[in-house]
């Protein structure tokens, strides 16, 4: 089933949760809510199950408008970032509750559940544990619980709010890349919210990024990560450098091979947003638009070696980051004077409102 | 450095002082606890089984554990239904004049029973504001039954809704919320998901409030009017008894009244065991209000 969402705003008291959200989910698809703490993708979220009622705008399953349609009746599943499970029901019994609660006449047989149950515990790896009460499971097993809770009722739609979030990060690889396959083997539409960037990029086959209760971007996560839209995606999706361009100042940082498009440096003041990984140290300024920096500190982190700089003419900090194999044929140590120039860059408009924080 | 033993834990006390502490809590506790009941055993006993047996028999003796049990249990009842709405409401719901609902709920600890059971003869009495009315009717509030249910429902209000509040707000909203997309309705969600989480905060504040109703004094003396084997509840019976210097009744009632204590400690003490086993329940729960359980 397809999700529409057609200019949704929701206010609570003083805080707008979410500015005309307009949002379109086709059929099947893994969608990644991705933002920061507060930028309105739990509220989406909610908001398309029907947990919450947006102030204006309109919900459409497969084109049917559903905003007024009560939460029981949309056919969601809802996967709660702490779980929610029924603490005094044993695994089967939170499993088969969807089903359980359904009016007699459209409630299945005691076998059918029964074997319905024991078919989920199995999809989510879970058959061992189903007398259990849900205090006597680990994270990760309560988190699939929850899943194949959501999942008995059969819905059209599998909504998730940060379902990795309280896992520690060995389960949480491993959970991302079992909900993966799991969507590929049951191929209903999911949307899941989390704020981070790996999560959403490595399980999700479209990311929205979200900001401050608006869509920044839509786009599939290479898409995103490589072209972004705002210089908020910029920000977001990993660490980022930046270099003030002022205007007319042509050719004080260019782009390595010279692929540099001019042009946004002439429309005024700007900012290249550069990722550490795409920045090349040199030893000699080469034929111009390289930028000079002092070594800060060296740091190796795993594969790849991070490296502070400091520029020179106290203009900012740089991080860059090379592979271990480029390191060993140049290395470079605190006190080297090098020259950066990036091989790719995003330049966007120098906005004097944005805060122009460290990389992060 | 020199091998001093250290003490057990940082905050370990000398051995004396630990000693003393203990024996200055188990005096008093002898002192003002074990000594009045025991007291009242022995004064009730004073002439033997059979007049013991045969005080408790006495018709209006009879008649006021009748009376106290029939209050108790609407009591128990009412508050359990009022216990819990209200607790449902304040504990998962925002709205205005909350907090107001939350100190109203605990406003009959504040009130002295005496005052508590003055409101009703001045709201009710043959002089107050529906006596009038009432007369009229020919109702009758105060100085009957009537008059003692409402005064005991007073000041039983906060037991259930007290326990209540805590557990739920510990609790949250998620699980109903997991219910309703479930497709579940209001009361199965009630039947199946609330009641099981808070049964056993439930089940301490009906022990607490049931204690409670059934010791109550100070207002349902006010409104009772004390007509023997009519409007007497066990604690005036025993005021009445005494007062006439019927020593033994006096005591053998009382003493059924501390057994009653009794039996509500070791229920509670249940309660709490059982809820801190449960491994349903997230964790056990303390209600600051054991005090004054039977005034």
């Amino acid at each position: 089933m397809s999700i529409a969402i057609d200019h949704i705003s929701k206010r609570f008291g003083a805080y707008q949760a979410l500015d005309d959200v307009s949002l379109e989910v086709p059929t099947g698809e893994l969608v990644a809510l991705l933002g920061p703490s507060g930028c309105g993708k739990t509220t989406l979220l909610r908001v398309i199950a029907g947990l919450e009622s947006a102030d204006s705008g309109r919900v459409l399953f497969d084109g049917v408008n559903a905003t007024e349609r009560h939460v029981r009746e949309r056919g969601v599943g809802f996967v709660f970032q702490h779980y929610a499970l029924f603490r005094h029901m044993s695994v089967f019994d939170n499993v088969a509750f969807g089903l359980s609660v359904l009016p007699r006449r459209q409630r299945p047989h005691r076998a059918e559940i029964l074997r319905r149950v024991e078919g989920l515990l199995e999809l989510v790896q879970l058959g061992y544990v189903a007398n259990r009460l849900p205090g006597q499971l680990s994270g990760g097993q309560r988190q699939r619980v929850a899943l194949a809770r959501a999942l008995a009722v059969q819905p059209r739609v599998l909504l998730l709010d940060e379902p990795f979030g309280a896992l520690d990060a060995t389960v949480r690889k491993e959970l991302r890349r079992w909900l993966r396959r799991l969507h590929e083997e049951l191929h209903v539409t999911s949307v899941f919210v989390t704020h981070d960037q790996e999560e959403a990029m490595e399980v999700a086959s479209r990311v929205v990024v979200m900001s401050r209760g608006r869509v920044e971007q839509v786009g599939r996560p290479e898409e995103v990560y490589d072209r972004p839209a705002t210089p908020f995606v910029a920000r977001f999706l990993g660490d980022v450098n930046y270099f003030d361009l002022a205007p007319g100042e042509a050719q004080v940082l260019a782009l390595a091979g010279g692929g540099w498009g001019g042009a946004p440096m002439e429309r005024g003041a700007s900012v290249a947003y550069v990722r550490p990984h795409d920045l090349l140290l040199r030893r000699s300024a080469g034929d111009g638009g390289a930028v000079p920096a002092t070594v800060r500190e060296v740091r190796p982190l795993g594969p790849t070696v991070r490296i502070s700089l400091q520029r020179a003419g106290d203009q900012g900090e740089v991080e860059a980051a090379v592979s271990r194999d480029r390191f060993r044929a140049e290395p470079v140590e605190p006190g080297d004077l090098v020259y950066l120039q990036p091989l790719a860059a995003h330049v966007f408009p120098a906005d004097p409102v944005a805060p122009q924080p460290g990389a992060n | 450095m020199s091998a001093q033993p250290y003490p057990a834990t940082v905050t370990a006390e000398p051995r004396a002082l630990r000693w003393l502490l203990t024996a200055i809590a188990l005096i008093f506790l002898a002192l003002f606890l074990v000594l009045p009941l025991a007291a009242v055993m022995t004064e009730a006993l004073r002439e033997g089984w059979r007049a013991y047996l045969a005080a408790l028999a006495n018709p209006d003796a009879l008649a006021a554990v009748r009376l106290t049990l029939f209050v108790a249990v609407i009591a128990v009842v009412l508050n359990l239904v009022f216990g819990v709405a209200a607790a449902w409401a304040v504990a998962k719901y925002q709205f205005p004049g909350r907090r107001l609902l939350l100190s109203l709920i605990s406003l009959p600890f504040a009130v002295s029973p005496v005052v508590s059971g003055l409101i009703y003869v001045l709201v009710f009495g043959a002089h107050g504001w529906f006596g009038s009315w009432l007369a009229e009717h020919d109702i009758q509030v105060i100085f009957a039954v009537p008059g003692i249910v409402l005064a005991t429902l007073f000041v039983t209000l906060p037991f259930v809704a007290n326990a209540l509040i805590p557990v739920m707000q510990e609790q949250g909203t998620d699980e109903e919320e997991a219910a309703v997309v479930l497709g579940a309705g209001g009361w199965q969600i009630f039947w199946r998901v609330t009641l099981p989480n808070i049964k056993w905060g439930l089940l301490y504040g009906v022990i607490l409030c049931n204690a409670r109703a059934m010791g109550e004094f100070g207002a349902v003396s006010v409104v009772s009017g004390h007509i023997r084997g009519l409007t007497n509840t066990l604690p005036l019976h025993v005021e009445v008894l005494y007062n006439e210097y019927s020593f033994v009744a006096a005591f053998a009632a009382a003493s059924v009244l501390a057994l009653l204590a009794l039996v509500t400690l070791v229920l509670k003490t249940f309660v709490e065991w059982r809820a801190a086993r449960d491994p349903a329940a997230a964790s056990a729960h303390h209600d600051p209000h054991t005090a004054g359980v039977l005034s």
